[in-house]
């Protein structure tokens, strides 16, 4: 198990350099708007534009500026300086990060609390009018853009131009304090982008896991559950939905990780100061520090929640081992 | 005294898109307390079907149509409540499968599937659950049965497995146990330890059993009567001794001469029985073996022949429409080594057209 964490560790480390070189050749090769002139503004004079190209470092060849990057990284842990206002890329994610996992963290609950429910349920009573309208309702929610859903839901029930005037609106997400320190304001803010964030997954979850538990439920274990004169509940939560929601925690932790990475839409449509909407701004600035480091750091927590999936999954399911 | 199980007209249909698969069709059986019944039949016989029925088992299918009686004690469990055969499950009535791989949870260790099982029926404590699983697997001949109830199932033999299977069965003590093909996913040496388990456990624990099977050599061991089936109806039944001596279906026949025998030259083929098993949903109309059966007649086509008593033995019931005296005389023809079409010249039956549809084309 050791050795094979390890393993894991050190490949995540290789996979992580090789993203960053990707992310960083596709900014130097590719033609994007030319940092230097975005930072310098209007009719910048050429001695101005040269300085500035100095200063960034710009001047120097990709290898050369990659070299420095890396070594940076690796050496200090520092992700550079945004191209843009020169704040330090590193402390821009730690400071946008309490968003975006709020908004992450707190989607799964809910998408959670409605899916596996929704999913059981419709396993258990599959066939039945109440199922059939669930995975309907289901199917059209995974089928909703994030955007669109945010935009009716903001048109629908935000305090500022809703029809209902229920929720607070886009933009309200305080601009000082996290959820633990104000979680009031925090919470009020985000139950629109929570629920408009969960929706989708909910309906992906709520079907994965009837078909999960449709199928686990015609296994033999099933069979030999009842035979042996249990009661029915018993048999669907501790044999059929103990088996059939094992799966879910290899998608719950893919899921997760990439909405970790930044919820770009969401946090765009609600302007949620996330890492979602930090990765937007930049790439319209050409900011490369800060497009790679949002991009480090959403892959590493992709990489990082499956390593931690495999390791539950080894708790889950006594068959597993490393 | 009444009969510990009894199976009066059972009739199972599945309704499916294919149309009705009419699986079990006016069974009747007993099983006397503390004896073995076999019930013998290829697969889709209706053998399996049957036996989950009286576990209450086919409830759980919302398209089975089940109709006849299952007395069990006296009691019909096809009008009991679903909370009153739960009870029975497990408790007097207990079920072991063909895959003890499959039947097992897989995330859970053979103590907690064993205590669960006690645990359904008796208010007892998790200690005393698990002395008493212990004390089942210790039974059952599975080494240091302390140790392994920390086990799961994977880190169980197939034989193994299967032990704890029965012993799951067997925890609560209860008057019968269906054994369905308990043998048949395990190596032939393990077979045989199986039997012999089931067999000592049977006189020492005086549970009735049926076991369910399609090899004939199983019940051999193990059963004291016999039902043979065929696409859903019970077609020979009677004691062991007397199917084994004097079988007088054309299908036992087939059953029994594609059995390996010890007793046999070495250069004797086995036969198997030629065609495949009949469609339960466009079944062959009058004897539902007739398009397989080397002695069919034309008017075998159309009658379906009735389950009746021997003339000199009122146990043994047949259902087939060749006089008696001549399948007498087809089993000794048969008995003495004699291909079917020599049996028949030899008794005198005459052949209806070339009976044996081949493999592959038959009707329906």
């Amino acid at each position: 198990m050791l050795a094979f964490v390890i393993r894991r560790i050190l490949w995540m480390i290789v996979l992580l350099i090789i993203i960053s070189f990707v992310t960083f050749m596709i900014f130097s090769v590719l033609p994007s708007a030319d940092p230097v002139l975005l930072r310098a503004g209007r009719n910048a004079s050429p001695e101005l534009v040269k300085s500035i190209t100095k200063t960034l470092g710009l001047d120097k060849p990709w290898y050369v500026q990659y070299g420095k990057y890396m070594q940076n990284l690796v050496l200090h842990f520092d992700f550079g300086y945004s191209y843009q206002n020169n704040i330090s890329v590193r402390a821009q994610i730690m400071d946008r990060m309490p968003a975006t996992a709020t908004l992450a963290f707190g989607a799964m609950i809910i998408w959670l609390l409605i899916g596996i429910p929704i999913g059981i349920f419709s396993a258990v009573r599959r066939g039945t009018w109440a199922d059939k309208s669930a995975m309907g309702t289901a199917l059209v929610f995974i089928s909703a853009p994030v955007y669109w859903l945010g935009l009716v839901s903001l048109y629908l029930f935000s305090k500022d131009i809703g029809v209902w005037p229920i929720f607070d609106g886009a933009g309200t997400y305080p601009t000082s304090g996290n959820i633990f320190t104000n979680p009031v304001a925090v919470i009020q803010s985000l139950i629109l982008p929570w629920l408009v964030l969960a929706a989708s997954f909910a309906a992906i979850y709520a079907r994965f896991l009837r078909g999960n538990l449709t199928e686990v439920l015609g296994e033999d274990y099933i069979r030999t559950a009842r035979s042996k004169g249990l009661g029915e509940r018993r048999v669907i939560y501790k044999h059929g939905v103990r088996s059939a929601i094992t799966p879910i925690v290899t998608i719950l932790g893919l899921d997760l990780g990439i909405l970790l990475g930044g919820a770009i839409l969401t946090e765009t449509v609600f302007n949620i100061p996330g890492i979602g909407r930090l990765a937007f701004d930049s790439i319209q600035k050409s900011d490369l520090p800060t497009v790679q480091g949002t991009v480090l750091i959403g892959a590493f927590f992709i990489i990082f929640l499956n390593l931690v999936v495999d390791i539950v999954y080894a708790f889950l399911d006594p068959r597993v081992r490393y | 005294m009444a009969p510990l199980l009894e199976v009066k007209d059972l009739s199972v249909t599945f309704d499916t898109e294919d149309g009705r698969v009419q699986a079990v069709d006016k069974v009747s059986y007993t099983v006397e307390s503390g004896k073995a019944l076999g019930i013998v039949g290829e697969s889709g016989s209706g053998k399996s079907v049957s036996s989950l029925t009286v576990m209450g088992l086919t409830r759980f299918f919302s398209n089975a149509i089940i109709s006849g009686e299952v007395l069990f004690e006296g009691r019909d469990l096809l009008k009991a409540s679903d909370d009153e055969i739960r009870n029975l499950r497990g408790n007097e009535i207990s079920m072991i499968f063909q895959d003890p791989l499959s039947s097992l949870h897989p995330f859970y260790t053979i103590g907690d599937q064993l205590t669960e099982a006690i645990r359904a029926h008796r208010k007892v404590s998790r200690a005393q659950a698990m002395d008493r699983a212990v004390e089942m697997l210790g039974l059952v001949g599975i080494p240091e049965p302390r140790k392994r109830v920390a086990g799961y199932p994977h880190e169980f033999s197939g034989g193994m497995r299967q032990r704890v299977m029965i012993a799951m069965g067997l925890i609560n003590d209860p008057k019968l146990l269906i054994a369905d093909e308990p043998t048949t996913a395990l190596d032939v040496t393990v077979q045989a330890q199986i039997l012999d388990l089931l067999e000592r456990l049977q006189r020492e624990l005086d549970t009735a059993i049926v076991l369910i099977t399609h090899d004939l050599g199983v019940v051999a061991e193990v059963a004291d009567e016999i039902a043979v089936m065929y696409a859903g109806r019970v077609v020979e039944r009677g004691q062991k001794d007397a199917i084994f001596a004097k079988p007088r279906h054309p299908y036992t026949w087939g059953l029994l001469r594609s059995i390996p025998r010890l007793d046999q030259a070495r250069g004797d083929e086995l036969v198997p029985i030629p065609g495949r098993p009949p469609s339960l949903i466009n079944r062959p109309h009058g004897c539902a073996f007739h398009p397989r059966c080397p002695y069919v007649q034309p008017d075998h086509m159309r009658v379906v022949p009735p389950l009746e008593p021997l003339a000199d033995d009122a146990a043994h019931l047949v259902a087939c429409l060749l006089p008696e005296a001549q399948r007498t005389a087809l089993w000794n023809e048969l008995k003495a080594g004699g291909t079917p079409e020599e049996a028949r010249a030899r008794a005198g039956v005459t052949s209806a057209g070339p009976p044996v549809v081949a493999e592959g084309s038959q009707a329906g």
